[in-house]
């Protein structure tokens, strides 16, 4: 897909190419990184083989927190419940 | 938590049910409130993805519809575009592109159909790919067809400032995003009250170029992120801006679009690409939403090289009785064209938006949606 980035973790930089880990086994080692500024262990976006950002993680957990927050008069079993409604089975 | 596992720990919990349900109530109530219809428009393939996988549009309410916009590359790119590839592929030249755009037919045929002739047509990843093997064979003429939107372009310019080499030539049919998007938000013709906005597109632009078009129509977008909450929570904001009567520019996808965004990804493209304007296939031509190499550029640009036609086709567009140009601009559904999954299916397209998987037509065939979802305004 064309406009499609995926996140993976930097784990080595060589010049203007890196190797990065995309989770469940999926590593690329000549991702370009000359359009951001990436260090070893920054989450990138990576579209069409070279990274487009480097996300910031700090902004993903403020909404977690945010959402934390909403959702905090909901009690245990709900929570749990919803879960195991999109899991497709009981406890 | 595990250093290792950082962010794809805190992604899972974009998918959370618990916060799902409660953005679903939220959105549920606020509408109660508005109680007119709205329709919101999303400008991305992959948007069009989540909602659609995640089933999104059976959480809203009945005065709440979301319609997919004009983003899908391979849709948006010009039949006389491929046609002119598929010329230039049977001449000898060595064509390389993206695997949905080889897909894609033009007026007569698609790159595939031109390989099965005998052309050499092949299927890169990204243009890094295309100069390795321009580099390999000095003594052939290759062609890339760069396609996609402003999020696909930087890399492709950032090439090109480094040098490629010699018997290496661009098609460049390179769209950008800011001024469709602002195209359909000052016209009225589709009734769209609220957008969001690509947040790949504007990791890359930043929500800067959106701000002139904002002003001139007031209506509200939000930059979205794509997960299932991602997007939930932007509609939410939408509804609330339309609720308070309050439009604004939002950013819901803080992790990665900024006001400014890429600058450095943005100086790359200035440096080596023009806007022009960009016909965008069975729709119109939008002002300043094409690309061009610069003066400086030209003889990497195949237009000048080999003098290729642009814009509007003179044969016609579409297989005949096709609904492509609407279901791009999301003034149908794919189940309203009477070619869906009759005779355009995923595994024998007759259009675009059936051939690449950011097409609302494959997105639609692929979860097996043939019903049309019920819509509060026409």
């Amino acid at each position: 897909m064309m406009c499609v980035a995926y996140p993976g973790r930097v784990i080595e930089i060589r010049g203007e190419f890196a190797k990065v880990d995309f989770g469940a086994g999926t590593i690329r080692d000549n991702i370009l990184i000359s359009l951001v500024d990436a260090k070893i262990g920054d989450y990138v976006l990576v579209h069409a083989g070279y990274a487009i950002q480097v996300v910031d993680e700090n902004e993903a957990r403020k909404m977690i927190e945010m959402w934390e927050e909403m959702t905090k008069e909901l009690s245990e079993e709900q929570k749990k419940k919803d879960f195991y409604e999109v899991i497709g089975r009981g406890e | 938590m595990d250093q290792k596992d950082r962010l794809p720990q805190i992604l899972k919990y974009y998918k959370n049910p618990t916060v799902a349900r409660k953005l679903t109530e939220m959105i549920h109530d606020i509408a109660k409130k508005i109680e007119e219809g709205i329709s919101i428009m999303h400008v991305c393939g992959s948007h069009e993805w989540t909602i659609t996988h995640y089933g999104i549009r059976s959480l809203l309410p009945d005065n709440v519809e979301v319609r997919a916009g004009p983003g899908c590359p391979v849709c948006i790119t010009p039949a006389t575009d491929i046609d002119e590839a598929v010329k230039l592929a049977l001449d000898g030249i060595v064509v390389m592109t993206y695997g949905d755009m080889s897909r894609s037919r033009g007026s007569k045929m698609s790159l595939q159909d031109a390989k099965a002739l005998g052309a050499d047509v092949r299927v890169v990843y990204g243009v890094q790919d295309a100069i390795t093997m321009a580099k390999k064979e000095p003594n052939k003429e290759f062609l890339f067809f760069a396609v996609g939107m402003d999020t696909t372009a930087p890399a492709t310019a950032f090439e090109i400032l480094n040098g490629v080499p010699n018997n290496l030539s661009f098609l460049v049919s390179y769209r950008y995003t800011p001024s469709i998007q602002g195209s359909v938000m000052e016209s009225n013709v589709l009734g769209i009250d609220a957008f969001i906005s690509a947040g790949h597109s504007a990791t890359i632009t930043g929500m800067k170029p959106y701000y002139e078009y904002f002003l001139r129509s007031r209506k509200p977008i939000v930059f979205s992120g794509f997960e299932p909450i991602d997007v939930l929570l932007s509609i939410y904001m939408l509804l609330k801006q339309i609720y308070e009567n309050k439009p604004k520019m939002e950013n819901e996808y803080t992790r990665s679009v900024t006001w400014e965004g890429n600058v450095k990804a943005q100086q790359v493209m200035e440096k080596v690409f023009d806007l022009e304007d960009g016909y965008v296939r069975g729709v119109a031509i939008f002002p300043k939403a094409g690309f061009r190499l610069k003066d400086e550029f030209r003889h990497l640009d195949a237009r000048e090289k080999y003098g290729l036609k642009r814009g509007i086709s003179e044969e016609s567009e579409y297989v005949a009785g096709a609904r492509c140009g609407e279901v791009v601009m999301g003034l149908i559904d794919p189940p309203e064209c009477p070619l869906y999954m009759k005779k355009c299916t995923p595994e024998d397209p007759k259009g675009a938006p059936m051939v690449s998987q950011e097409g609302t037509c494959w997105i639609w065939a692929h979860h097996k949606i043939m019903n049309v979802s019920p819509r509060c305004r026409r």
